[in-house]
């Protein structure tokens, strides 16, 4: 028998086949990520630079369309070029381990998004509890950082960040126990099933305060702006990664912006109704445009470049919060907030109030 | 039921070695002139005063004990959240009691000024 691609393939053992097509599939998912984290940062500097009436990136782009699209690709490069210091002092396998855990917790946590229905790489049923677990796996990316380059302004920012962030992931934690309150599932197919209809259906009505409260954490987990105080240029530097440079920098840029996609594709899940469309009754009777207003995929996609245009929106308009202030937000605000919203939704939820509690389970 | 679970483990390895191949790359590709000055601790251009690992706040630990008992709280919530149908009105009266109790402390350490951050 001639040696065919397809023979070859189907000689295969049955495991080696397995994970074969499961890091194709995770290619799918990981290339377009990774794209859209470049396109995010040109995104970012394009946006915040008309906001601020100035041009942004426009010198690097051939073929002679838009000036300043190819900006991403020449700061990979440059990245990539550049000198990886080593500091004298540091503990050297923590330094180098601390950006790669960071990338870690941000990449994998998209192993469970759903991206439409029945099109997810893996459909656990506990998605929203391995989120919760992985995202916050995070925040020793930071510390161990801070630790291991031994800098003071590293282990000033990297503290400020530690505190932030675990305050910040306690009323997180409250608005997905609302969430969960009201889809009746962990997994996250079928708390997006559980919003099907239009957007009076989609959860952000009746968990308006926890939806709120879930983005902002969010940006606060993500160590954005107006909640950058682990990095704060003005007042310690760069923070956490001041000793960084080449692509150690670089590292735990990708993984800062994974986690914002993250985030807003969590809130567009959880809260937006996910793939489905605010049309829901005249998608199929409209000619030439019907699947477009539809559900699908590109329902989500926007709903996700609404929120990351809200990130931008913010570190444009915003100055940053003072710590204290910070602290006051997480503690004294947003966690009473969210337990007696939390006993809202259960009062809710048993009273089987329409139009969003009342479906059998 | 646990097999579900093998895309997940293999797309944490892939992220991992996203990591390690992107370092490797730039250790290799790029240039290595390390001199004294370069691999010193920046401190904004003085030589470092003490070693970096200082004392610090005892509040930092403070918050981190009160996360700590935040977040097993909502470790039960969790289960307890996905069922609320199921359990009826037993289950709920006996989560507002746990939540009460919790509100009690929560109160009590707002009021001692744990949560006071001047």
């Amino acid at each position: 028998m001639p040696e065919t691609p397809l023979t070859l393939w189907a000689s295969l053992p049955e495991p080696l086949v397995t994970v074969l097509v499961i890091l194709f599939k995770i290619t799918l998912i990981l290339v377009p990520l990774l794209l859209s984290v470049a396109y995010l940062t040109l995104a970012e500097r394009k946006i915040i630079g008309w906001i601020q009436v100035r041009m942004g990136p426009n010198r690097v782009g051939f073929f002679g369309v838009a000036k300043g699209w190819a900006q991403p690709i020449a700061d990979l490069v440059k990245m990539l070029m550049k000198e990886f210091i080593w500091p004298r002092k540091a503990n050297r396998f923590l330094f180098v381990l601390a950006p790669i855990i960071a990338l870690t917790a941000a990449v994998g946590a998209w192993a469970v998004i759903p991206f439409d229905d029945g099109l997810v790489l893996a459909d656990v049923n506990a998605g929203l509890l391995y989120i919760l677990a992985i995202t916050s796996l995070g925040v020793y990316g930071i510390i161990i950082a801070g630790w291991a380059s031994n800098s003071k302004y590293a282990l000033l920012g990297a503290m400020r960040s530690a505190a932030q962030i675990i305050a910040y992931e306690i009323a997180m934690g409250f608005a997905l126990v609302g969430v969960l309150l009201a889809a009746g599932s962990l997994n996250l197919r079928e708390i997006v099933l559980a919003q099907q209809g239009g957007v009076i259906d989609w959860f952000w009505l009746p968990l308006f305060p926890l939806f709120v409260i879930y983005f902002i954490s969010g940006v606060a987990e993500t160590n954005r702006a107006p909640f950058d105080v682990a990095e704060g240029e003005s007042e310690i530097v760069a923070g956490f990664h001041v000793e960084y440079s080449g692509m150690g920098f670089a590292v735990f840029f990708l993984a800062e912006y994974a986690a914002m996609i993250l985030i807003a594709a969590l809130t567009a899940l959880m809260f937006l109704g996910g793939w489905y469309s605010p049309f829901p009754d005249t998608a199929t009777e409209t000619p030439m445009i019907g699947v477009l207003l539809g559900p699908g995929i590109h329902w989500l996609v926007l709903k996700t470049a609404f929120f990351l245009f809200l990130y931008l929106w913010f570190r444009a308009t915003f100055p940053r919060y003072r710590y204290d202030q910070i602290m006051r937000l997480g503690w004294k605000v947003f966690i009473p907030v969210t337990i007696v919203w939390l006993l809202v939704v259960a009062v809710a939820v048993m009273g089987e109030v329409p139009p969003w509690f009342n479906h059998p389970l | 039921m646990l097999t579900s679970y093998l895309p997940v483990l293999i797309f944490i390895l892939v992220g991992f070695g996203l990591g390690v191949v992107l370092i490797s790359i730039n250790n290799i590709l790029a240039p290595h002139r390390p001199d004294e000055e370069k691999l010193s601790p920046y401190e904004c251009g003085f030589e470092a005063f003490e070693d970096s690992r200082m004392k610090f706040d005892v509040r930092y630990y403070l918050v981190a004990i009160l996360f700590i008992i935040f977040d097993l709280e909502i470790a039960f919530l969790f289960p307890w959240a996905v069922v609320l149908k199921q359990i009826g009105m037993i289950g709920f009266w006996a989560m507002v009691i746990f939540l009460g109790i919790l509100v009690v402390g929560f109160i009590y350490e707002w009021k001692k000024g744990a949560l006071e951050w001047e």
